[in-house]
């Protein structure tokens, strides 16, 4: 049986591999729940949860249960089809984003090769095909993102929740920019938006985007900072917080709504380090087997992530604007005239 | 198959694109804007323009109607309660007839020759559809191209100084 010259087998590794890929994502998701509380628990010296199962280790499922059996509750004077719309751009705009980034090597199953990224195929030859536009296509997932956060806002009816919204999306469109310049230093050197040509550039240690030259370096780390607040991580959490919002956009929503605000939040910081993986830590090239090099690369950035939460305090709103629009956006723009020079220069 | 998911997105994007002047919640009405620009992006994606699907939607969906959502939550608009003025009518299907006049006249008076231009899908797919745009913006535009960017700069230019009465 075969469906456009290719055996059924070959759907079923396809099917089979969005599945784990899928799968994976939401368990780490989970346990990065988990791996938060934690890993600030230990930095604060405290133990942090260790009383569902051994160490605590089946806290993420015992939370997921409680939340689902939670009352769901929608505000009477909430906008109700946005109120219900909000948590579900949210989530699939944190999820939908990982089809397209490659996380491992192409690998063979019965002498046809299947490449390890979602959204991606190789024909008879063996030649595989990705969405030649794999890193604009991240870009406007992650601009879709900021309805979830801003309808949510909008549609609570609350005071809370409304100026919660509204930082979220001032914040989002700021940064947003600031990372999408920082994307076009690579650019200039990949000379490719397909992901995974991306990723083949960057073979050996050297061969990392962030250790080309000085300007990519600094436009890595720039481009981990704009991500975080655009997924709105300490020290950008204002959207959400606390001391002066209750809890921002989310503070109407309960049950499950309210669990998948939280599971987007962390599907985007697991997005988010993906992304940086790919795009400047060299994808899945490594010692190990190649899937295991980009998980290892991925959680080492959740890790910094963490560690960043635990370690810095909230920035101001002003201050937030004035870094955004006046230091990282002329400092990328800075970085693609280095680049454009040192490419020019150094790499005929 | 192809025909059927064009019917479908097509059938999506009119329907939300009458939902955006229908609706009476201005939220809801950008938001059927919204949808209405996804399904144009899925349409440029049926066509293999994958660059222009995706900058459709992060311009369009991701940059302009958030803030376009953004004034419409700070300016906190509630539902128009009153009733449509006549005139207002009278002028929109005034300018819906002649605008369907005009689109079935030049249809009628000029003949469809079928002429293909030299981008196809076999072209896309070797070349890259982000390339072949570059290219022709980059030698065959040019001009317009520097003109536009030259029109985005006052644009902005002109913002800052509304915005900024004390420079």
């Amino acid at each position: 049986m075969e469906i456009l010259g290719l055996p059924l087998i070959y759907y079923g590794a396809m099917i089979l591999k969005v599945l784990v890929a899928f799968v994976f994502v939401l368990l780490t998701v989970a346990y990065a729940t988990y791996a938060e509380r934690k890993i600030i628990g230990h930095m604060q010296v405290r133990i942090g949860p260790n009383r569902t199962g051994p160490i605590g280790l089946l806290q993420p499922i015992a939370d997921g249960l409680k939340l689902f059996f939670k009352e769901e509750i929608i505000p009477a004077e909430a906008s109700k089809f946005a109120f219900v719309l909000a948590p579900l751009v949210a989530l699939i705009t944190a999820f939908i984003s990982f089809a397209v980034i490659p996380f491992g090597d192409t690998i063979e199953v019965m002498g046809y090769k299947v490449p390890l990224q979602i959204a991606a195929y190789a024909d008879q030859t063996g030649t595989v095909f990705d969405l030649n536009i794999g890193v604009l296509y991240i870009l406007a997932m992650a601009s879709l993102g900021v309805y979830g956060i801003v309808l949510a806002g909008w549609s609570s009816n609350s005071k809370y929740s409304l100026l919660g919204g509204l930082r979220a999306s001032a914040q989002m469109i700021s940064y947003e920019l600031a990372a999408g310049l920082a994307i076009v230093c690579v650019f200039m050197v990949s000379q490719s938006l397909s992901l995974q040509a991306i990723v083949a550039d960057q073979a050996g240690l050297f061969g990392w985007y962030i250790f080309r030259n000085p300007f990519l370096f600094v436009a890595g780390i720039l481009f981990f900072i704009c991500s975080l607040a655009e997924i709105n991580r300490t020290p950008f959490d204002l959207p959400e917080a606390e001391t002066e919002l209750v809890s921002g956009f989310c503070t109407e929503y309960s049950s499950m709504k309210y669990a998948m605000f939280f599971m987007a939040e962390y599907a985007n910081m697991v997005t988010v380090c993906a992304v940086t993986t790919t795009l400047f830590l060299g994808g899945w090239h490594g010692p190990l087997p190649s899937v295991l090099n980009f998980i290892a690369k991925v959680y080492v950035l959740m890790f910094i992530c963490i560690w960043i939460r635990a370690t810095y305090p909230r920035y101001r709103y002003d201050q937030l604007m004035k870094l955004g629009w006046k230091v990282f956006l002329p400092l990328t723009l800075f970085l693609i005239m280095g680049n454009a020079f040192w490419i020019t220069l150094f790499q005929k | 198959m192809e025909t059927l998911f064009f019917s479908l997105v097509a059938a999506i994007a009119i329907i939300s694109s009458i939902l955006v002047i229908t609706n009476k919640n201005p939220i809801n009405s950008a938001l059927s804007l919204i949808m209405t620009f996804f399904c144009l992006a899925t349409l440029y994606v049926m066509l293999e323009a994958h660059f222009m699907a995706a900058i459709q939607i992060i311009v369009y969906a991701g940059a302009i109607m958030v803030l376009i959502v953004f004034v419409i939550m700070l300016l906190n608009l509630k539902s128009e309660s009153g009733g449509r003025t006549n005139h207002a009518l009278f002028l929109g299907v005034m300018t819906g007839v002649l605008l369907l006049i005009q689109t079935w006249y030049l249809l009628w008076r000029s003949s469809l020759t079928g002429t293909k231009g030299v981008v196809d899908s076999a072209l896309i797919a070797k070349v890259g559809h982000t390339e072949l745009i570059g290219k022709s913006l980059y030698t065959e535009f040019l001009l317009p191209f520097e003109i536009t960017s030259v029109l985005l700069l006052v644009a902005i230019i002109g913002a800052v100084i509304l915005s900024k009465k004390k420079l």
